[in-house]
């Protein structure tokens, strides 16, 4: 399975979970696993999500930044296994 | 969740705040059977064979950025030492490949070509003459192309009457055009990895086979970052093992990204280095991670020690989280491109003695820094000797990246732009060296060459 983790930032508001994953349903992507947390008045969301059977990844990626930009958060997309290198031996 | 929020943050935060990036992914190509009888033919042949090598390479290079997330700067290849390639001692003739070279980088939108190389270390025929004083003219009719001139090696010794020649090309190519920027991307070396994604000195070493990617991994901002974050009471031994983490997740990142492209273009993975190399961007400077340790400006008594901390935890970092670990890797302590290197020169904390011996304890050497134009030849020729002796001795590259100011005068600031940023023109020591030189010839290797 391939799959890439969104990770959003930004000050809390409403509309951000949804207007996500509702991108991520149009591209058919299913979500995994997904956390949230208020770090001080920062809004923090992580989300794991399946991209085995995505066919563009890049529109993914550039439709996301148009979400966050709508929204006023910062999103970013990478692929786990960079995370994966970077903490696990 | 397979991660902690904070090893996601982490990532994210190196990357978006602290300029974690991949400074560059270098793909070394041999070009020996690229020879032909003719050079205009030898020309065709290389530009057949690069840009076979390099069609899917930027596109492949900018969707693994874009899916990992991680920014890719710089897009290179270095090529087979052009000394290997043709053998002339016609100027017009180096002119020509060298033309030819830099329009096929230009083509292909490669941001540096590599491997204008010589290996001068144990003599100066008339074709390695020829090859050095068509530096001049290449440097300044080209924009991509860049030269490395080997003139010692710890096994070799040292060439004084290589550094003799060395020292003029490089006031000439400065004169020129009155353009000192020429000489950045020309550099004086010894000891030079084969494999060293780094401009000015990369090229592909013979035995490095018949193409390979090389990654150059940075992050000077990821380390000073990590050291903040350290509590003030925290001692040496701390910091070291601080700045070892930082190298091997960064080390990991590039190694991953540096596989990944591999596999996607279907050419061998070669090494990564993994280099502090600055930016003049505030936070991307190697200066500030000096300070951060404890010294109010690099150059300080001190600063040597603290640098070897750097490097060598960098180092072990790296060699943990990689087996191809190639290259340079240490740090880069490039005086115009780090902002607060080049503010310590200009306070006085930084004198180019200081920088000589640091270069003892960094990755390369005497890097980027602007000297007078009218300096006496012998000086420039001295200056480079005693870096070329550093190497030799302690068996490791250095090298030297010197750039004369024509008019320039010590302590005015000179600006380079860009990632070359600026600097104050250094002083010279003025005593002369010209005796040395007189007697010419070559420093014998030192006794710890002979390891049979």
């Amino acid at each position: 399975m391939n799959r890439a983790i969104i990770t959003v930032m930004g000050i809390d508001h409403t509309g951000i979970v949804a207007g996500i994953s509702s991108v991520l349903a149009t591209f058919g992507v299913n979500i995994l696993d997904i956390t949230q947390t208020i770090m001080g008045d920062m809004f923090v969301m992580i989300v794991l999500v399946d991209i085995t059977n995505l066919d563009d990844l890049t529109a993914l990626i550039e439709r996301l930044l148009e979400e966050g930009k709508r929204l006023k958060v910062k999103v970013s997309l990478e692929r786990e296994e960079i995370f994966r290198v970077m903490h696990r031996i | 969740m397979f991660f902690t929020t904070e090893e996601i943050l982490e990532t994210i935060r190196m990357v978006q705040t602290e300029h974690l990036d991949i400074r560059t992914i270098t793909l070394g190509v041999n070009l020996l059977d690229c020879r032909r009888d003719r050079l205009e033919e030898t020309v065709i042949s290389i530009s057949k064979r690069l840009k076979e090598v390099t069609r899917d390479f930027l596109d492949v290079v900018k969707k693994v950025e874009l899916e990992y997330g991680i920014p890719i700067v710089n897009r290179r290849v270095a090529i087979t030492p052009v000394s290997l390639l043709i053998q002339s001692e016609d100027i017009e003739e180096y002119l020509y490949l060298s033309k030819g070279l830099d329009k096929i980088a230009e083509e292909m939108g490669l941001d540096f070509i590599g491997g204008y190389t010589a290996f001068l270390e144990y003599e100066i025929n008339k074709r390695g003459l020829a090859f050095i004083k068509a530096i001049p003219l290449i440097l300044n009719e080209t924009s991509r192309l860049c030269a490395s001139i080997v003139v010692a090696s710890t096994r070799g010794g040292i060439n004084v009457d290589a550094i003799k020649e060395i020292a003029y090309i490089i006031l000439d190519t400065a004169r020129l055009k009155n353009n000192p920027i020429s000489c950045a991307k020309l550099i004086v070396m010894s000891n030079p990895p084969p494999d060293n994604p780094f401009m000015a000195g990369a090229f592909q070493g013979i035995e490095r086979g018949e193409k390979v990617l090389n990654v150059g991994i940075s992050g000077p901002g990821t380390v000073r970052a990590a050291l903040e974050r350290l509590p003030k009471e925290a001692n040496l031994i701390d910091v070291a093992e601080e700045i070892k983490r930082i190298a091997f997740k960064i080390t990991r990142a590039g190694e991953f990204i540096g596989k990944e492209i591999s596999k996607r273009l279907d050419i061998k993975f070669g090494s990564v280095d993994i280099s502090l190399a600055p930016t003049p961007d505030e936070g991307d400077s190697v200066g500030k991670i000096i300070e951060k340790i404890g010294l109010e400006h690099i150059g300080a008594p001190g600063s040597t020690a603290v640098l070897f901390l750097i490097n060598d935890a960098i180092k072990r970092g790296g060699l943990m989280a990689s087996s191809s670990i190639g290259g340079l890797s240490g740090t880069f302590i490039p005086v115009s491109e780090d902002k607060s290197i080049a503010e310590a020169v200009s306070c006085g904390a930084l004198t180019l003695e200081k920088l000589e011996a640091l270069t003892n304890v960094c990755s390369v050497g005497l890097d980027m820094i602007p000297i007078p134009g009218d300096i006496d030849p012998y000086s420039l020729m001295g200056i480079i000797l005693d870096e070329m002796a550093i190497g030799v001795m302690a068996n490791k590259t250095t090298a030297v990246r010197i750039l004369p100011v024509p008019g320039g005068k010590p302590g005015e600031w000179i600006e380079l732009g860009g990632l070359l940023g600026k600097a104050p023109i250094i002083n010279v020591n003025s005593f002369s060296c010209k005796g040395i030189f007189d007697r010419g010839g070559r420093i014998p290797p030192p006794v710890n060459s002979f390891r049979n």
